[in-house]
């Protein structure tokens, strides 16, 4: 299957002339075979994957009458999330995760790097971005009444994900270890240390140890760069799956009635 | 089209009309096939998942060693205000891993009746019971005052005011060598029981001990200490 996209529109004078029958017979012309080489790669890939068909169904969806600018607040929040994976990978070329060296790491990022305060500055304000746009997005949601019947699960996910989110917000406080970080996540561990029954645990498990050790640091290093990170990922795959499988809601004003030539084409 | 399943089960896969079944068979081979597939993937699973699942879970269980750690000399420390003293409580990370220590002498108007030996001196801990920041001795209001959400405490350490839950942990302490030291931390109560460690938050009177029990990570107390 030869993928078909859709032709720009031009004006008659630039069209290429049709070929005459039996000129060439076929055959491309080096010029007409580079013209095509981009259509020739995705479909020799497509031939081997059928990616195409998911690609399609996953980009060229229909959408309620009504759609509006705040149906791009999920898109926002997944490109502050992309952007806090991008700069943190390229933090984590510099930064040293350990109680003796994490703080020199990040002045070296700030002052000496090239570019570095822009990194870590995006890095540093893109997660309150993060955090506010997930936010506004959930409130979206909400008053549109999004959350309704099928779309419940994905409430649920969205949750799971705001909730990761404002981990991701925890752990990576920690990291720069100044004075503010460090007596910030003390008392955070002890208010998470505050629930009955597993809460001292639990603090143990989050400081491995009794006390905020050696070891503290490498852990919030390790959940805030691979654990949170991987599972935000993958549920912001699933949360996607279910939007594009589900559909997006009409807004609540929209009207719910039917345009009269839709419905005799549909009987 | 009829049941091909018969109401009492048949041990034998022929009576159970399983295809291709062998004559005494029990279990058939596709059967046996998934059943022991899925038990090597399980095993195969868990030789992995089970030790990073106690590698991240095994600083919960490890007990920390007591260390006893020099701070002075007897005569150092008055029984009427405290002496500031600078303790490691986890080493390896330099200046984060110590902590100010507040000590004096047991005084017999203001204390309880000594417990035990590890009483003589009194070393009261710096880390806050609301949420662990950390308090500093006021001399001249003869109080701790937390800088972080306005915890009060008095002379002994008790909770004179603001969101502490409990008293200022404290140190065991005894003498050797002529010298004054520092040992493990523990908790105590509004009436200054003794209890094993606890962090900032958790409360120790009424159910406090049992809402938060005791932890696998702390050092055992000393030989000896009451409670």
């Amino acid at each position: 299957m030869r993928l078909k996209l859709p032709t720009p529109p031009l004006p008659d004078a630039l069209k290429p002339a049709p070929k005459r029958p039996g000129e060439d017979n076929g055959k491309l012309s080096p010029k007409e075979a580079a013209s095509e080489a981009g259509i020739t790669v995705v479909d020799w890939i497509d031939e081997r994957t059928s990616v195409s068909g998911a690609a399609r169904w996953m980009m060229f969806r229909k959408v309620p009458k009504g759609t509006n600018w705040f149906y791009t607040l999920g898109t926002a929040t997944m490109f502050a999330f992309l952007s806090q994976a991008v700069t943190g990978v390229i933090l984590a070329m510099y930064y040293d995760p350990s109680a003796t060296g994490a703080y020199e790491s990040v002045r070296y990022i700030t002052n000496e790097v090239f570019l570095g305060e822009l990194v870590r500055g995006m890095h540093k304000w893109g997660s309150t971005m993060m955090v506010v746009l997930a936010f506004v997005h959930m409130a979206r949601t909400f008053f549109f009444g999004a959350y309704k019947y099928p779309r419940e699960l994905n409430w649920v996910v969205g949750v799971v994900l705001l909730v990761l989110t404002l981990l991701m917000g925890f752990t990576g406080y920690l990291l720069p270890f100044d004075q503010r970080s460090y007596w910030a996540t003390i008392v955070g561990v002890n208010i998470n240390g505050s629930s009955p029954l597993i809460g001292p645990y639990l603090s143990d498990f989050v400081r491995a140890g009794s006390d905020f050790g050696a070891t503290t640091l490498a852990r919030f290093y390790s959940i805030h760069m691979m654990i949170i990170p991987g599972a935000l990922a993958l549920l912001i795959g699933v949360h996607l799956y279910l939007v594009a499988k589900l559909g997006t809601t009409a807004p609540p004003w929209q009207s719910a009635e039917q345009d009269i030539e839709l419905r005799k084409a549909e009987v | 089209m009829p049941d091909r399943r018969e109401k009492t089960k048949s041990p034998y896969t022929a009576d159970r009309h399983v295809p291709g079944s062998f004559e005494g068979e029990t279990v058939s081979r596709r059967r046996f096939m998934v059943r022991s597939v899925h038990t090597l993937g399980g095993m195969a699973t868990a030789a992995f998942a089970l030790p990073a699942l106690g590698f991240a879970l095994g600083p919960v269980f490890e007990r920390k060693k007591i260390r006893w750690e020099q701070v002075g000399f007897p005569a150092d420390f008055p029984e009427t205000t405290y002496v500031p003293r600078v303790i490691t409580i986890a080493e390896g990370i330099g200046e984060a891993g110590k902590t100010t220590v507040y000590v004096r002498k047991h005084n017999k108007q203001l204390d309880p009746p000594m417990k035990d030996s590890y009483d003589q001196y009194v070393a009261v801990s710096t880390r806050c019971m609301h949420l662990g920041c950390p308090v500093a001795f006021v001399e001249a209001a003869q109080r701790f005052v937390c800088p972080c959400h306005g915890g009060v405490y008095d002379f002994t350490g008790k909770v004179a005011g603001g969101p502490p839950v409990r008293p200022l942990d404290r140190f065991y302490t005894r003498v050797r060598n002529g010298r004054v030291e520092i040992g493990p931390r523990y908790s105590v109560n509004s009436e200054l029981k003794r209890f094993s460690p606890r962090d900032p938050a958790q409360d120790l009177d009424g159910i406090g001990p049992y809402a938060y029990p005791a932890r696998f990570s702390t050092e055992k107390k000393p030989k000896g200490a009451k409670e």
